[in-house]
Protein backbone atom coordinates (compact mmCIF):
# COMPACT_ATOMS: atom_id res chain seq x y z
CA UNK A 1 0.00 0.00 0.00
CA UNK A 2 1.46 3.64 -0.92
CA UNK A 3 1.21 6.39 1.67
CA UNK A 4 1.38 10.18 0.01
CA UNK A 5 2.89 12.47 2.23
CA UNK A 6 1.09 15.59 2.18
CA UNK A 7 3.93 17.29 3.56
CA UNK A 8 6.64 16.26 1.14
CA UNK A 9 5.10 14.85 -1.30
CA UNK A 10 6.79 11.17 -1.55
CA UNK A 11 5.85 8.12 -1.35
CA UNK A 12 6.20 5.41 1.24
CA UNK A 13 5.16 1.74 1.79
CA UNK A 14 3.78 0.15 4.86
CA UNK A 15 5.69 -2.23 6.65
CA UNK A 16 3.57 -4.22 8.97
CA UNK A 17 3.66 -8.20 8.66
CA UNK A 18 1.62 -8.39 5.37
CA UNK A 19 2.86 -6.38 3.05
CA UNK A 20 6.13 -4.99 1.51
CA UNK A 21 8.83 -2.52 3.68
CA UNK A 22 8.34 0.59 4.55
CA UNK A 23 10.77 3.35 3.61
CA UNK A 24 13.47 4.30 6.14
CA UNK A 25 12.86 7.21 8.54
CA UNK A 26 9.17 6.09 10.35
CA UNK A 27 10.43 2.75 11.55
CA UNK A 28 11.94 3.20 14.86
CA UNK A 29 13.78 0.64 17.68
CA UNK A 30 11.90 1.42 21.27
CA UNK A 31 13.37 -1.17 23.63
CA UNK A 32 15.03 -4.63 23.85
CA UNK A 33 14.98 -7.58 26.14
CA UNK A 34 17.08 -10.39 25.70
CA UNK A 35 16.99 -13.13 27.88
CA UNK A 36 20.13 -14.05 29.78
CA UNK A 37 18.73 -16.52 32.08
CA UNK A 38 15.63 -18.61 31.93
CA UNK A 39 12.84 -16.28 33.05
CA UNK A 40 9.09 -16.73 33.19
CA UNK A 41 8.16 -13.24 31.57
CA UNK A 42 9.10 -10.33 29.53
CA UNK A 43 7.57 -6.84 29.60
CA UNK A 44 7.83 -3.90 27.73
CA UNK A 45 6.48 -0.81 30.41
CA UNK A 46 6.00 2.95 29.85
CA UNK A 47 5.50 2.69 26.21
CA UNK A 48 5.36 5.84 24.49
CA UNK A 49 1.86 7.04 22.44
CA UNK A 50 3.61 8.92 20.04
CA UNK A 51 3.78 5.99 17.40
CA UNK A 52 0.70 5.01 14.96
CA UNK A 53 1.53 0.98 15.21
CA UNK A 54 3.75 -1.18 17.16
CA UNK A 55 5.72 -4.17 15.60
CA UNK A 56 7.34 -6.33 17.52
CA UNK A 57 10.04 -8.76 16.66
CA UNK A 58 11.42 -11.84 18.41
CA UNK A 59 13.02 -15.15 18.54
CA UNK A 60 12.02 -17.49 21.83
CA UNK A 61 12.73 -21.10 22.96
CA UNK A 62 10.79 -22.32 26.25
CA UNK A 63 12.25 -24.96 28.83
CA UNK A 64 9.31 -27.23 28.73
CA UNK A 65 9.61 -30.77 28.30
CA UNK A 66 7.81 -30.06 25.46
CA UNK A 67 8.35 -29.26 21.67
CA UNK A 68 6.27 -26.33 21.20
CA UNK A 69 4.20 -24.53 24.14
CA UNK A 70 1.79 -21.17 23.43
CA UNK A 71 2.94 -17.82 24.00
CA UNK A 72 0.82 -15.25 25.98
CA UNK A 73 0.56 -11.64 25.20
CA UNK A 74 -1.51 -9.16 27.61
CA UNK A 75 -1.82 -5.52 27.88
CA UNK A 76 -1.47 -3.06 30.57
CA UNK A 77 -1.31 -5.66 33.13
CA UNK A 78 -5.28 -6.53 32.35
CA UNK A 79 -5.53 -10.18 33.29
CA UNK A 80 -9.59 -9.92 32.94
CA UNK A 81 -11.50 -11.93 30.30
CA UNK A 82 -10.88 -9.19 27.35
CA UNK A 83 -9.25 -10.90 24.82
CA UNK A 84 -9.55 -13.47 22.18
CA UNK A 85 -7.41 -15.32 19.24
CA UNK A 86 -7.65 -16.95 16.02
CA UNK A 87 -5.17 -18.89 14.48
CA UNK A 88 -4.64 -20.71 10.87
CA UNK A 89 -1.77 -22.80 11.13
CA UNK A 90 0.32 -25.41 9.15
CA UNK A 91 2.13 -27.84 10.50
CA UNK A 92 3.69 -29.25 7.01
CA UNK A 93 0.54 -31.81 7.11
CA UNK A 94 -2.70 -29.88 7.68
CA UNK A 95 -4.11 -26.34 7.48
CA UNK A 96 -5.99 -25.81 10.65
CA UNK A 97 -7.90 -23.51 12.29
CA UNK A 98 -8.53 -22.38 15.88
CA UNK A 99 -10.50 -20.02 18.20
CA UNK A 100 -10.33 -18.80 21.32
CA UNK A 101 -12.85 -16.12 23.08
CA UNK A 102 -13.21 -14.31 26.59
CA UNK A 103 -9.39 -15.40 27.95
CA UNK A 104 -6.95 -13.91 30.23
CA UNK A 105 -5.05 -13.84 27.58
CA UNK A 106 -4.05 -13.26 23.52
CA UNK A 107 -2.98 -16.64 22.25
CA UNK A 108 -0.24 -15.13 20.56
CA UNK A 109 1.98 -17.77 18.74
CA UNK A 110 4.10 -21.20 18.77
CA UNK A 111 6.83 -21.08 20.13
CA UNK A 112 10.41 -24.28 20.32
CA UNK A 113 10.03 -25.88 23.34
CA UNK A 114 12.71 -27.58 25.38
CA UNK A 115 13.08 -30.59 23.23
CA UNK A 116 12.71 -29.62 20.21
CA UNK A 117 16.34 -30.15 18.31
CA UNK A 118 19.35 -28.01 20.07
CA UNK A 119 19.73 -23.92 18.53
CA UNK A 120 16.13 -24.32 17.07
CA UNK A 121 14.22 -20.92 17.90
CA UNK A 122 10.79 -19.82 17.39
CA UNK A 123 10.45 -16.40 15.19
CA UNK A 124 7.52 -14.25 15.49
CA UNK A 125 6.40 -10.49 13.95
CA UNK A 126 3.49 -8.87 15.88
CA UNK A 127 1.93 -5.90 14.79
CA UNK A 128 -0.43 -4.11 17.22
CA UNK A 129 -1.96 -1.58 15.14
CA UNK A 130 -3.30 1.92 16.14
CA UNK A 131 -2.39 1.05 19.90
CA UNK A 132 -2.85 4.46 21.19
CA UNK A 133 -6.57 4.97 19.99
CA UNK A 134 -8.58 5.62 23.00
CA UNK A 135 -12.10 5.17 21.15
CA UNK A 136 -11.56 1.58 19.63
CA UNK A 137 -10.69 -2.15 20.66
CA UNK A 138 -6.97 -2.98 19.90
CA UNK A 139 -6.45 -5.77 17.19
CA UNK A 140 -3.17 -7.63 16.54
CA UNK A 141 -1.77 -9.41 13.46
CA UNK A 142 1.11 -12.29 14.08
CA UNK A 143 3.05 -13.86 11.80
CA UNK A 144 5.06 -16.68 13.51
CA UNK A 145 7.05 -20.26 12.70
CA UNK A 146 9.51 -22.80 13.50
CA UNK A 147 11.09 -25.57 11.45
CA UNK A 148 12.53 -28.55 13.28
CA UNK A 149 13.88 -30.56 10.32
CA UNK A 150 10.98 -32.89 10.41
CA UNK A 151 11.79 -34.06 13.59
CA UNK A 152 10.00 -34.46 16.77
CA UNK A 153 6.95 -36.53 17.99
CA UNK A 154 3.62 -35.37 15.71
CA UNK A 155 3.34 -33.21 12.94
CA UNK A 156 3.20 -29.53 14.95
CA UNK A 157 6.53 -30.54 16.67
CA UNK A 158 8.46 -31.26 13.36
CA UNK A 159 7.51 -27.83 12.56
CA UNK A 160 4.82 -25.13 12.70
CA UNK A 161 3.41 -21.56 10.87
CA UNK A 162 0.67 -19.53 12.41
CA UNK A 163 -0.56 -16.76 10.82
CA UNK A 164 -3.11 -15.24 14.19
CA UNK A 165 -5.01 -12.21 15.25
CA UNK A 166 -5.95 -11.07 19.09
CA UNK A 167 -8.04 -8.74 20.33
CA UNK A 168 -8.36 -6.65 23.27
CA UNK A 169 -11.84 -5.41 24.51
CA UNK A 170 -10.61 -2.05 25.80
CA UNK A 171 -9.97 1.21 24.49
CA UNK A 172 -6.74 2.19 26.66
CA UNK A 173 -4.00 3.02 24.83
CA UNK A 174 -1.53 0.21 25.19
CA UNK A 175 1.63 1.03 27.24
CA UNK A 176 2.94 -2.35 28.28
CA UNK A 177 2.92 -5.69 27.01
CA UNK A 178 3.74 -8.90 28.93
CA UNK A 179 4.47 -11.90 27.01
CA UNK A 180 4.37 -15.31 29.02
CA UNK A 181 4.33 -18.89 28.13
CA UNK A 182 1.42 -21.48 29.15
CA UNK A 183 2.34 -23.85 32.04
CA UNK A 184 4.03 -20.71 33.76
CA UNK A 185 7.56 -22.32 32.00
CA UNK A 186 10.39 -20.27 31.26
CA UNK A 187 11.87 -18.52 28.05
CA UNK A 188 15.63 -20.08 27.44
CA UNK A 189 18.95 -17.67 27.36
CA UNK A 190 18.83 -15.43 23.78
CA UNK A 191 15.20 -15.36 23.55
CA UNK A 192 14.66 -11.51 22.89
CA UNK A 193 12.04 -9.26 21.71
CA UNK A 194 12.62 -5.90 20.10
CA UNK A 195 9.43 -3.61 20.03
CA UNK A 196 9.32 -0.85 17.08
CA UNK A 197 7.30 2.28 16.53
CA UNK A 198 5.69 2.90 13.50
CA UNK A 199 4.58 5.97 11.78
CA UNK B 1 14.28 7.28 19.36
CA UNK B 2 17.33 5.13 16.67
CA UNK B 3 15.64 4.92 13.30
CA UNK B 4 15.91 1.96 11.51
CA UNK B 5 14.99 -0.03 8.37
CA UNK B 6 17.67 0.66 7.06
CA UNK B 7 18.12 0.10 2.87
CA UNK B 8 21.43 -1.72 2.85
CA UNK B 9 22.18 -3.41 -1.39
CA UNK B 10 19.23 -2.78 -4.26
CA UNK B 11 19.81 -5.07 -7.38
CA UNK B 12 17.92 -4.49 -10.33
CA UNK B 13 18.49 -6.94 -13.05
CA UNK B 14 19.53 -4.93 -16.65
CA UNK B 15 19.69 -8.28 -18.31
CA UNK B 16 18.48 -11.57 -17.62
CA UNK B 17 20.61 -13.82 -14.58
CA UNK B 18 20.20 -16.96 -12.95
CA UNK B 19 21.32 -15.96 -9.68
CA UNK B 20 21.12 -12.24 -7.35
CA UNK B 21 24.14 -12.19 -4.86
CA UNK B 22 24.47 -10.19 -1.41
CA UNK B 23 27.98 -10.58 -0.06
CA UNK B 24 29.94 -9.19 2.98
CA UNK B 25 26.77 -8.24 4.39
CA UNK B 26 27.32 -6.43 7.46
CA UNK B 27 26.76 -8.43 10.78
CA UNK B 28 25.65 -4.89 12.36
CA UNK B 29 22.18 -5.31 12.63
CA UNK B 30 19.61 -7.69 14.21
CA UNK B 31 17.56 -8.69 11.05
CA UNK B 32 17.65 -8.58 7.55
CA UNK B 33 14.67 -8.06 5.14
CA UNK B 34 14.94 -9.42 1.75
CA UNK B 35 12.34 -7.70 -1.02
CA UNK B 36 12.09 -9.36 -4.21
CA UNK B 37 9.64 -9.13 -7.60
CA UNK B 38 11.15 -11.29 -10.14
CA UNK B 39 9.86 -12.12 -13.25
CA UNK B 40 10.91 -15.12 -15.63
CA UNK B 41 11.09 -16.11 -19.38
CA UNK B 42 9.27 -19.14 -19.44
CA UNK B 43 7.74 -21.44 -17.22
CA UNK B 44 6.97 -21.37 -13.43
CA UNK B 45 9.76 -22.19 -11.16
CA UNK B 46 10.41 -21.75 -7.41
CA UNK B 47 12.68 -18.71 -5.75
CA UNK B 48 15.38 -21.05 -3.77
CA UNK B 49 17.50 -18.98 -1.27
CA UNK B 50 21.02 -20.35 -0.17
CA UNK B 51 23.08 -18.57 3.15
CA UNK B 52 26.67 -18.74 3.99
CA UNK B 53 29.60 -17.19 6.19
CA UNK B 54 32.02 -15.88 3.07
CA UNK B 55 30.55 -18.60 0.92
CA UNK B 56 26.79 -20.10 0.53
CA UNK B 57 26.02 -23.43 1.99
CA UNK B 58 25.05 -25.95 -0.77
CA UNK B 59 24.51 -28.61 1.82
CA UNK B 60 21.30 -30.30 2.85
CA UNK B 61 20.86 -28.09 6.22
CA UNK B 62 17.77 -26.56 4.82
CA UNK B 63 13.76 -27.16 5.81
CA UNK B 64 10.74 -25.56 5.37
CA UNK B 65 7.39 -25.97 6.75
CA UNK B 66 4.58 -23.98 4.24
CA UNK B 67 0.41 -22.60 5.12
CA UNK B 68 -0.51 -21.86 1.52
CA UNK B 69 -4.23 -21.12 -0.08
CA UNK B 70 -4.62 -21.78 -3.56
CA UNK B 71 -8.11 -20.15 -4.24
CA UNK B 72 -9.64 -23.25 -3.68
CA UNK B 73 -8.15 -25.02 -0.39
CA UNK B 74 -5.49 -24.61 2.40
CA UNK B 75 -3.18 -26.97 2.78
CA UNK B 76 -0.03 -27.19 4.39
CA UNK B 77 3.09 -28.81 3.40
CA UNK B 78 6.79 -29.56 4.45
CA UNK B 79 10.78 -29.93 2.99
CA UNK B 80 13.54 -31.64 4.82
CA UNK B 81 16.98 -31.78 4.76
CA UNK B 82 17.25 -29.64 1.17
CA UNK B 83 19.83 -28.07 -0.10
CA UNK B 84 18.53 -24.97 -0.69
CA UNK B 85 15.53 -23.21 1.04
CA UNK B 86 12.28 -23.40 -1.43
CA UNK B 87 10.57 -19.64 -1.02
CA UNK B 88 7.65 -20.05 -2.85
CA UNK B 89 5.00 -22.78 -3.17
CA UNK B 90 2.68 -21.40 -5.24
CA UNK B 91 3.50 -17.79 -4.81
CA UNK B 92 6.33 -18.93 -7.60
CA UNK B 93 6.96 -16.03 -10.70
CA UNK B 94 5.49 -16.33 -14.16
CA UNK B 95 6.91 -14.58 -17.41
CA UNK B 96 3.69 -12.16 -16.52
CA UNK B 97 3.15 -12.37 -13.22
CA UNK B 98 5.95 -11.76 -10.58
CA UNK B 99 6.44 -13.61 -7.28
CA UNK B 100 5.97 -10.63 -4.56
CA UNK B 101 8.07 -12.28 -1.83
CA UNK B 102 9.47 -11.20 1.74
CA UNK B 103 11.95 -13.01 4.14
CA UNK B 104 12.48 -11.74 6.80
CA UNK B 105 16.06 -13.13 7.92
CA UNK B 106 15.80 -13.02 12.17
CA UNK B 107 19.11 -12.87 14.04
CA UNK B 108 20.92 -13.79 11.23
CA UNK B 109 24.42 -12.53 12.68
CA UNK B 110 23.81 -15.01 15.76
CA UNK B 111 26.44 -17.18 16.34
CA UNK B 112 24.81 -19.51 18.76
CA UNK B 113 21.73 -20.45 17.49
CA UNK B 114 20.36 -22.27 14.20
CA UNK B 115 18.20 -19.27 11.86
CA UNK B 116 14.86 -19.25 11.75
CA UNK B 117 13.27 -16.91 8.46
CA UNK B 118 9.82 -15.85 7.79
CA UNK B 119 8.70 -15.91 4.69
CA UNK B 120 5.53 -14.92 2.76
CA UNK B 121 5.13 -15.15 -0.98
CA UNK B 122 2.24 -14.65 -3.59
CA UNK B 123 1.26 -14.69 -7.26
CA UNK B 124 -2.06 -13.76 -7.38
CA UNK B 125 -2.76 -16.36 -10.36
CA UNK B 126 -1.55 -19.18 -8.34
CA UNK B 127 -1.75 -18.83 -4.77
CA UNK B 128 -0.23 -17.32 -1.47
CA UNK B 129 1.21 -18.46 1.02
CA UNK B 130 3.72 -17.93 4.17
CA UNK B 131 6.61 -20.20 5.34
CA UNK B 132 8.45 -20.95 7.79
CA UNK B 133 12.30 -21.67 7.34
CA UNK B 134 15.85 -23.08 8.96
CA UNK B 135 18.86 -23.14 8.02
CA UNK B 136 21.14 -25.26 10.33
CA UNK B 137 24.35 -23.80 10.96
CA UNK B 138 25.10 -21.33 14.17
CA UNK B 139 27.67 -19.40 11.68
CA UNK B 140 26.71 -15.81 11.16
CA UNK B 141 24.70 -14.61 7.50
CA UNK B 142 27.39 -12.55 5.54
CA UNK B 143 25.98 -14.22 1.94
CA UNK B 144 22.80 -14.50 0.49
CA UNK B 145 22.56 -16.18 -3.09
CA UNK B 146 18.81 -16.02 -4.79
CA UNK B 147 18.36 -18.59 -7.67
CA UNK B 148 15.40 -20.68 -9.06
CA UNK B 149 15.11 -24.44 -8.90
CA UNK B 150 15.56 -24.90 -12.35
CA UNK B 151 18.48 -23.91 -14.85
CA UNK B 152 17.08 -20.78 -16.28
CA UNK B 153 17.19 -16.99 -15.22
CA UNK B 154 15.47 -14.20 -13.32
CA UNK B 155 14.17 -11.55 -16.38
CA UNK B 156 15.80 -7.99 -16.92
CA UNK B 157 13.50 -5.43 -14.30
CA UNK B 158 13.66 -7.99 -11.78
CA UNK B 159 14.28 -6.31 -8.53
CA UNK B 160 16.21 -7.69 -5.02
CA UNK B 161 16.38 -5.14 -1.62
CA UNK B 162 18.02 -6.17 1.24
CA UNK B 163 16.98 -4.27 4.56
CA UNK B 164 18.70 -4.09 8.33
CA UNK B 165 16.79 -3.21 11.18
CA UNK B 166 18.27 -2.62 14.48
CA UNK B 167 17.45 -3.14 17.61
CA UNK B 168 17.23 -0.68 20.65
Amino acid sequence: MAIRSLKSGTFSRSGMVGNPVIMPGSYESIATVTVSSATSSITFSSIPSTYTHLQIRGITRSSSANNYDNIWMRFNSDTNSNYASHYLAGNGATADAYAWSSETQIRSFYTAGGTASSNVFSVSVIDILDYANTSKYKTTRHLNGFDNNATGTGDYAKGTLVLSSGLWRSTSAVSAIEFTINGGVNFTQYSSFALYGVN
Amino acid sequence: MAKTYTPIATQTLSAAAASVTFSSISGAYTDLALVITPTIPTGAYDILMRVGNSTVDSGTNYSVTRLSGTGSAANSTRSSNQSGMFCTYYGYPTSTNPSITTINLMNYASTTTYKTMLIRSNNASAGTEAIVGLWRSTAAINIITISLDASTNFSSGSTFTLYGILKA
